[in-house]
This record gives structure tokens, sequence and C-alpha cells, in this order.
């Protein structure tokens, strides 16, 4: 087959559109994202959740190590039951405890893990047992209110 | 009046049963288009053809303008971020608009008015010229020889068109914030790379480009080869594949979002 210069071009023009892609996928997004497919998996109860959604990421001292896999409603015990899968190169104490924190003042939710002193490591289908539920705005500020209240009619019978 | 009112539900009615009847001759063209397309690859330099003429000719429009998007978005996103002392987050931002949306809609916007009405007035003409006739005549399938290779070229041209794009606008995103404005090079891409997935975002947006390559190709062949043969009529279907196109590629772009990036 002979050789043409409009062949160097479509040439050009497709290696410029695969290297583009190349970029896209390498250079502006994380195509080297932790992979927590083979992680092990635990459940934590908690009494809220917040605004948690799956595929939130489960960070320990700010470090990624494992992503949320998935929320139900626990019906005997009315708490909502979150599935966590966690990448198999950090294993943590079976005492350890989870909490639903927000990154920065409105940023999204995550689940931290703090670590425990126990000496037994947590295994695939573990529970955590301790938990701390996400702050909700709406009953901070109730509480606060409800605090300043009593705080004054407390003031305004004294005198 | 009684008559008056006739006439508009008579043309309406006209108006909905050629819109369906046009709909289903364009279905079986496409079909007729993908169905024969054994020669484009048998062939395969009627193929690069078209891709030259689809996508090589169409870099120029789609580097300047991918670039100029860019240092826009940069330009725009910068000023309005930088109130909320998060001007790092430029990067997040330029690049996710472009990979998600803008890359594939505006790259398809200007490959619809770039190729899509060059290839209706090239097939239009062939027709009002008898060209096609004669083809047929010869025993040589127009739909195999002509209108499949250059399917296929606006097919996969049109990603590779889409990526060019965002990456030309994610340039131009850094060479306006980073290079002259002075937002830091590594806060940028770092804050870029943590939020733009590679899944989620990347790929959708190669299938939405994908998705608007077929549609844009499919409706421009179509509206050249359903021209009337006259110079009329030619030049009124070019300027229906510009609009048809334009109108597609919205809604596909819609409802490819609402199934993409809802939800979880």
């Amino acid at each position: 087959m002979k050789r043409t210069t409009l062949d160097l071009w479509v040439g050009l023009f497709v290696t410029a559109g695969v290297v583009a892609l190349f970029i896209l996928a390498l250079k502006v997004g994380n195509a080297s994202n932790v992979s927590v497919s083979d992680g092990y998996k635990i459940s934590a109860e908690f009494d809220n959740i917040g605004g948690l959604k799956v595929r939130a990421p489960v960070k320990s001292a700010g470090v990624v190590v494992g992503r949320v896999e998935g929320i139900v409603l626990n019906t005997q015990t009315f708490r909502a039951k979150v599935t966590l899968r966690i990448d198999k190169h950090y294993p943590f104490p079976r005492d350890s405890s989870a909490s639903i924190l927000t990154a920065g003042l409105l940023g999204e939710q995550y689940v931290g893990m703090d670590g425990g002193g126990d000496e037994v490591n947590l295994k695939d289908g573990d529970q955590l047992k301790i938990t701390q539920s996400a702050i909700v705005l709406e009953k901070v500020i109730g509480q606060f209110l409800y605090g300043k209240a009593a705080e004054s009619n407390a003031g305004g019978s004294a005198k | 009046m009684i008559d008056a009112l006739a006439y508009g539900i008579r043309l309406v009615g006209h108006r909905s049963i050629n819109a369906v009847w046009r709909l289903g001759a364009a279905t079986r063209f496409i079909g007729l288009v993908i169905g024969r397309s054994a020669m484009a690859f048998r062939r395969p330099q009627l193929t690069l053809d078209e891709i030259h003429f689809a996508g090589v000719l169409s870099l120029i429009i789609i580097i300047v303008s991918g670039l100029f998007v860019g240092l826009v978005l940069g330009l725009q996103g910068y000023e309005t971020l930088k109130r909320y002392g998060s001007a790092e987050a430029v990067g997040t931002l330029v690049a996710l608009s472009l990979v998600r949306e803008l890359g594939p809609v505006v790259a398809a916007l200007l490959f619809a008015s770039r190729a899509g009405s060059a290839m209706t007035a090239e097939i239009g003409i062939m027709k009002s010229t008898e060209q096609l006739s004669a083809m047929e005549m010869m025993a040589v399938d127009p739909f195999a020889r002509v209108i499949s290779p250059m399917f296929w070229g606006g097919f996969f041209s049109m990603p590779l068109l889409a990526a060019i794009f965002s990456v030309m606008g994610i340039f131009g995103g850094y060479l306006i914030t980073v290079v002259i404005i002075g937002v830091d090079s590594g806060a940028f891409w770092s804050q870029m790379q943590a939020s733009v997935d590679l899944r989620h975002d990347i790929l959708n947006g190669v299938i939405k480009s994908v998705v608007f390559g077929a549609a844009v190709t499919a409706i421009a062949l179509f509206e050249g080869y359903d021209a009337p043969p006259t110079a009329e009529g030619v030049s009124r279907a070019v300027t229906r594949t510009v609009v048809t196109s334009a109108l597609a590629v919205l809604a596909l772009d819609f409802v490819l979002t609402a199934f993409m990036f809802t939800g979880v």
C-alpha cells in the first residue's frame, strides 16, 4: 500500500488524541487511586450518619485507608449500619473507634477511624463497638438556644 | 373562522406526522449505514480520508477554542474562588467542568458546525448532481463507498477531538492561573488530581463524546441524504444539520448527565 502524507496527518491526529486521553487519565485524574477492592470489610452502627454517602473516604490520621461501601438502616436497633471496606495494608486493632467527621466547615462528610490498643486486629466482617455520630447542626443550635433560654429564665427569677 | 381552525389543526397534524416519518427514515438510514460498513473497514483508506477531513482539519478550531475556553474558565474561576480564599481550587473547577461537560459538548458543537455541515453539503451535492445515482448505475453501493466511511470517520474523530479540547482547556487554565496570576502550581495540580476520578469523570466524559460524535455524524449524513436535490434544498439541509445537531447534543447531554452524575 502506498503511503501518503494524508496517512501521516491522520497518524499525528490519532496520536495527539490518544496522548490527550492519557494526559487526562494520568495527569488530571487519579488513576493511582487507592483501590480497596481487595481490602477487608467491617461495619459500624451510628445513631445518625448526617450526610454520609456511599464511596465517602475512611480516614485515619488524615490518611485515606478505605471507602464507605454501604449504608442501611438496622430495623432492630433503628441505627444506621455503615459498611466500610479498609485497605488490607492497614490493619486496625479490634477496639478501634469510628466517628463521622466533616472536612472543613462545609465540606463533605467522611468516616474517621481512631486506632485502639488491643493486640488482636479487626477481621473481615467484624463490627466496631465504639462509634460517634455525625454532629447535626440543627440539634447543636437547638441545645444552645435551649441552654440560653434556661439561663436567662434563671437570671430573671433571681432578681 | 372554522376554516382557519381546521387549517391550523391540519398543519399541526401534518407537521407531526412528517416529523415521525423523518425520524423513522433516519433510523432506517442509520441502520443501513452501519449495516454496510464492511467496506469502510476492509478498505481503511476510505475511512482514513474521512478521519483526515473530519478530525485533522478540525484540529485548529478545536485547539484554539479549547485554549480560550480554558483561559476564560481559569480567569472567572479565580476571580470567584479568590473571595472564599480557595484560589487553589481553580484547578479542580477547570478540570471538572472541562472533562465532564464543556469538553464533549463544545467540541461536539464545533464539530457539528465545522465537519457536520460539510458532510451534509457533500452528500447533498452528490445527490443533487446525481453522483450517487451514477454510482448505483456502476453497481457501486454509495452507502458502503461514501456514506459509511464518513460515519466511521466522524465516529472515531469526535472522542479524540473532545480529549484534545479538554487537555488544551486545562493547559489554558494552567497558563492563566499559575503562569500569569501566580497560583501555586503544586496546589493547582494536586487539588485537581484529588477530585477528578478516572472512571466517574473521565470515562463518563469519553462516553459522552462518543455518543455526541455518533449523533452529530448521523444527523449530518441523514440531512445530506434527505436534502431536496436543489441548491436551496442543500443549503437548508446544512442549516438544519447545525441546528438539529446542536439541539441533539444539548438534549443528549442532559440525559447522559442525569444518568451519570446523579445519586451516589
